[in-house]
């Protein structure tokens, strides 16, 4: 069975989409290439395509993201040169997901490097009512 | 390899972490996959047939509009097959086709009911939140195998 899968590049990585397209064509299997600006769609044999996806994801461990995709590149009921531009569906998804590409990066060496997570850190949330009373009776008694 | 349904199912991030670790991800694109190779299917942008409504009545109610029970039938699938689950908290993820905010409901409703491992996380915001919503996953993920 075929698949294909979109091969994002993060901000912070130094490897280009040529540069992928590139080392795809260097290990010569089966397989199309589509270059665009986020990185790479990739289309072929489920075999071949989970070997390559091994082989791309070791050229930037930490910034290189693999993400399955449903229709084929270039399909008619998908592609925006058949359907008269505008952003296909499902780009949405990916734009929110781009801009924290980086921060996810920078989560995963700080793994690969064997670093304990901040502990220190609250993520912040609103105060519940009684911490809102506890505060406010703080501040003005 | 423990079969991992990732919220929002079309979610770049959460597939590829839990892929990373050597389990399998549940994404929605895989079901498109199987209804884009299926002969007779030509009906852009819906990409649904007549059955899957239908389909999606195991799941919703018949009055419940069909939009979510035309979701629920590529959903509904997946969510029987999950072993596991890791959803993001909070709608501003939930963009394009998976913007429904009725289904989005029905199937996380789902999943808690599910008992299944579960972990909810919220997306990070910065770099410290970032670091801790890796080790979240990766500590989850381990945990299941």
């Amino acid at each position: 069975m075929r698949s294909t899968k979109y091969v994002v590049t993060s901000q912070d990585s130094d490897v280009l989409p040529s540069d992928i397209a590139l080392r795809i064509y260097e290990i010569g299997r089966e397989i199309n290439v589509k270059e665009t600006c986020f990185g790479v769609i990739i289309d072929g044999e489920e075999e071949d395509i989970s070997a390559t996806v091994e082989e791309v994801r070791k050229m930037d461990e930490n910034n290189i993201f693999i993400k399955d995709r449903g229709f084929p590149p270039g399909d008619p009921r998908r592609c925006r040169a058949h359907r008269g531009g505008g952003a296909r569906p499902g780009f949405y998804m990916m734009e929110r997901e781009s801009d924290i590409l980086p921060l996810i990066s920078r989560g995963l060496e700080s793994e690969a490097r064997g670093e304990e997570p901040p502990s220190g850190v609250e993520t912040k949330r609103r105060p519940s009512l009684e911490e809102l009373e506890a505060m406010i009776n703080e501040e003005f008694s | 390899m423990v079969k991992v349904m990732v919220y929002p199912p079309t979610s770049m991030i959460l597939a590829d972490l839990v892929e990373r670790k050597g389990h399998e991800a549940l994404v929605v694109s895989k079901e498109v996959r199987k209804k884009v190779v299926t002969p007779g299917l030509d009906s852009p942008p819906l990409n649904m047939t007549p059955e899957d409504p239908k389909k999606g009545l195991k799941y919703a109610a018949v009055d419940v509009p069909s939009g979510v029970r035309g979701r629920m039938s590529l959903l509904g699938p997946m969510i029987e097959e999950a072993e596991a689950a890791i959803v993001i908290k909070g709608d501003d993820c939930t963009l394009g086709c998976t913007g429904c905010a009725r289904t989005n409901e029905l199937t996380r409703f789902l999943l808690k009911t599910k008992r299944i491992p579960l972990l909810e996380l919220e997306y990070p915001e910065d770099e410290f939140q970032a670091k801790r919503f890796v080790f979240k996953i990766r500590e989850f993920l381990e945990g299941l195998s």
